[in-house]
């Protein structure tokens, strides 16, 4: 399904414009350090008129408006969290590909571990429950040659 | 006429689809077989109207009868031929037909290798099968109609999508609809089971081989889009975390806890409810997402009620199916008795623990996945759940289940000794450690986890040798005891081993390309000379070309290593004027081992240089070479004569089992 919505958005955003690329040689920065750390930036913020792309992905001129943007924030002495801020104020926070941890998005951090830890709990009560209730006899009869033999029939196609 | 031939074709696929969704179930009810048989007939009737109407629009594109509508939209008549079959599934309404074409093709399978089944089951089977397929004939004759004509016919058709004009577009959706639809057989297994209000080991072994088979599709199928994806969109990402790649991931994931969880059931009668409830669940994920794709509501809320009649129907189906199914489970599951019994430490539970993990990573992405459009619908606030959030989550989960991979298969049934088996993986470990160290040595601290994730790749492929080593008893040093052991083993251990091996395959690749990758960004003149990872490309000069229904512009490079050519890579850019003037990168790639340069190019600039950007990518092959060995493995699994469908020894004995 990938051929579809995103090859035609990204299809979309280049209609009417020669293929751009993403990053270009004329944004990069002199100074190594800054350009890592503008990369870094940009591979979290979205380019709101694609599909789930980030600016440092994006083809879009708004992308490249973005990049730009960071850059010039980076080299006027802001911080990475400042620039961020800065984006979110400017943009809102939907320009955050990594939502950031607050009420409303509090089920969404919470969900992967929350579930983890039910299932979890929710497997031990029963395994545990139902083993408890009826011990197993049969495992602990077989003597080691029992359990060679065992593995030997298990092991053949002829099960 | 031929659309309207298959147009006529579909209408009675339906009819047939309506009468094999009512008289199996009553034939079952009352014992009738006259009326249960009658199933077998309609689910070859069905798929041989399906394959008309198929027949039918492929027969309209290739011919590029431009009368009717979805050809005009799609096609061209200067497409090259192969195109033409393709761009039969490369939009909305073909590709439903394709889903439909396959379903049918997979009940009519049923009906014809499915003879060991027990009638009441195999007709029941057969209905939930139709039931599916009724409401999917309806959708597409009331809202997606692939052979609508137009009144006045065009003289020329608007062209393929000009990213669809590539092989991947054949292989792709066709591999993840068999996987999607593949899971339908063990959805109606499941839903026939609760009907019948009866389950038994033996389920699990007729429902095994067509999970199987949908599984090793869909891997295929998302490793094909995923490499597409790659090379076609020319930013040299295989991954993206896009909600169309999240929605073939979870029935993927799911896939695997229900094959694994479907093993405890068969081999120790244990699991029931859990692994029906998987059959439904994964099935469920794959309906959602087909719609969910289909109906645009991923891309924003907005496109859902553009297209009301869609909207509404696809919701209706999904409600209906997933609701439907839910309830009837948490009506009838209380019914089925629960099996053997097991101690913590134990195959069982390892295989319970790969279930939990699987099932979290699983959930994990469909939170993350809808998480934005619920947030919205309820509250308004907009956010993006993008990559970072997933590789911050599903990555930790993941962790945990690949160091378990090992341990699974040497763990006894009932009571394993994890003491004994870590014992048994000194081997693996000590391949790890070492792998471990020597990538801390080489690469240094600059990467903090990449010598672990190395290390965790290891230990898997070594711990899946182990597996091997130990069922064919290596120890003894006598190859004929090895040899005799090797043949005698099971294909489904073989299978096993080789789809955990390829696990660890595809993780190296993982870690191995997100943390080595080189990347330039530059612009070249012609004789002008990059170097990347030891690699120089000269860049030679353009070279401009017509194709079929495009022109095309490649930039020459010669690539040397050492001084010596070792090859030529010719990016390039496609125009094609049929879709004004839209146009295509494609990249370049050298392949050297397992990694691969990749170069694509950019603007030209005034001064006479182009823009390009050149990747070294260090074992990213083995990313989908480990997809395709995974589907071997499963291949393996499934020529095992256990599984083997329509394998009429075991299944007599088993029919001969009393019900529970």
């Amino acid at each position: 399904m990938v051929w579809s919505v995103r090859v035609i958005l990204v299809v979309l955003a280049l209609v009417g414009a020669a293929p751009l690329h993403a990053v270009q040689v004329d944004e990069i920065l002199p100074d190594p350090a800054l350009e890592t750390r503008a990369r870094a930036i940009s591979h979290d913020l979205r380019c709101m008129v694609c599909q789930n792309q980030s600016i440092d992905d994006s083809e879009a001129p708004l992308a490249r408006d973005l990049r730009l943007l960071v850059r010039e924030r980076l080299k006027a002495g802001d911080s990475d969290t400042q620039v961020v801020d800065f984006m979110v104020a400017r943009y809102g926070e939907f320009v955050l590909l990594r939502p950031r941890m607050s009420w409303h998005t509090a089920i969404l951090w919470a969900a992967p571990l929350t579930i983890l830890v039910i299932g979890f709990l929710a497997i031990s009560f029963s395994v545990l429950r139902r083993s408890a209730r009826t011990p197993m006899p049969e495992a602990a009869t077989l003597s080691e040659a029992e359990q060679i033999r065992l593995r030997a029939i298990q092991d053949s196609p002829f099960e | 006429m031929i659309a309207e031939l298959g147009h006529y074709a579909l209408v009675l696929a339906l009819a047939l689809a309506l009468i094999q969704s009512s008289s199996p179930v009553i034939g079952a009810r009352k014992g009738d077989v006259a009326l249960m048989k009658l199933a077998d007939s309609t689910a070859l009737a069905q798929f041989a109207f399906v394959a008309l109407a198929f027949g039918a629009l492929t027969i309209c594109y290739v011919t590029s009868d431009f009368s009717v509508a979805n050809v005009y939209e799609n096609s061209h008549s200067q497409m090259p031929l192969v195109y033409k079959f393709t761009s039969v599934w490369g939009n909305h309404e073909g590709s439903m037909l394709l889903w439909v074409l396959i379903l049918a093709i997979f009940g009519a399978l049923v009906a014809l290798f499915g003879t060991n089944l027990p009638a009441t089951l195999k007709a029941n089977v057969l209905a939930v099968q139709s039931w599916i397929a009724s409401a999917f004939y309806l959708f597409i004759l009331f809202t997606s109609n692939p052979f609508r004509r137009l009144a006045e016919v065009p003289v020329e058709g608007r062209d393929l999508n000009p990213i669809l004009q590539d092989f991947g577009l054949a292989v792709h959706p066709p591999m993840l609809y068999l996987g999607y639809v593949g899971f339908s057989i063990a959805f109606s297994f499941a839903v026939a089971a609760l009907i019948d209000g009866r389950i038994d080991a033996a389920w699990a072994r007729w429902v095994r081989p067509w999970t199987l088979l949908a599984w090793m599709c869909l891997t295929l199928g998302i490793a094909m889009g995923s490499y597409w994806a790659y090379y076609e969109l020319g930013w040299g990402g295989w991954w993206f975390w896009d909600p169309v790649e999240n929605a073939s991931l979870m029935p993927w994931l799911a896939g695997i806890a229900l094959l694994h969880s479907a093993v405890v059931m068969e081999k120790r009668n244990a699991l029931k409810v859990w692994t029906i409830l998987l059959a439904i669940l994964t099935f469920s994920l794959s309906l959602i997402g087909t719609f969910l794709v289909r109906s645009g509501v991923l891309t924003s809320v907005h496109t859902f009620s553009s297209d009301p009649a869609r909207g509404v129907f696809i919701l209706l189906i999904l409600v209906l199916f997933i609701g439907g199914s839910l309830a009837l489970f948490a009506w009838r599951a209380p019914l089925l008795k629960q099996g053997g019994l097991f101690a913590p430490i134990s195959r069982e539970s390892a295989l319970l623990f790969n279930n939990l993990f699987l099932a979290t990573a699983c959930a994990t992405v469909f939170v993350g996945t809808l998480y934005p459009l619920v947030l919205e619908a309820l509250t308004g606030d907009k956010i993006s759940v993008g990559a970072p959030f997933f590789n911050l989550t599903f990555g930790p989960l993941f962790v945990p289940l690949l160091m378990a991979v090992p341990f699974g298969p040497l763990l006894a049934w009932k009571r394993g000794d994890l003491y004994g088996v870590a014992q048994r993986l000194l081997a693996a470990g000590a391949v790890a450690a070492v792998g471990l160290a020597a990538t801390f040595a080489f690469a240094g601290t600059r990467a903090v986890f990449a010598p672990f994730g190395i290390g965790l790749a290891l230990f898997v492929m070594a711990g899946a040798i182990t597996d091997i080593a130990e069922r064919v008893d290596l120890r003894s040093m006598s190859l004929e005891n090895i040899g005799r052991r090797a043949a005698g083993l099971p294909r489904s251990a073989w299978g096993t081993a080789v789809a955990h091996f390829a696990l660890g395959m595809t993780l190296l690749g993982i870690v191995c390309e997100t943390n080595w990758s080189s990347e330039r960004i530059v612009a070249l003149k012609p004789t002008q000379t990059v170097s990347i990872s030891g690699y120089d490309l000269t860049f030679d000069g353009m070279v401009s070309r017509d194709g079929a229904n495009y022109r095309e512009t490649a930039a020459r490079f010669t690539v040397r290593q050492a001084g010596a050519v070792i090859g030529v890579m010719e990016p390039s850019k496609r125009i094609f004027p049929s879709r004004d003037g839209m146009s295509t990168t494609e990249a370049a790639l050298l392949t050297r081992g397992a990694s691969q340069l990749y170069l694509s190019l950019g603007d030209n600039n005034a001064d006479g240089s182009i823009a390009m950007r050149l990747y070294y990518k260090p074992l990213v092959l083995m990313i989908w070479l480990g997809a395709m060995v995974m589907a071997i493995g499963g291949a393996l699994s499934l020529s095992d004569r256990r599984l083997r469908i329509g394998a009429p020894k075991p299944a007599a004995r088993i029919l001969a089992q009393p019900a529970e």
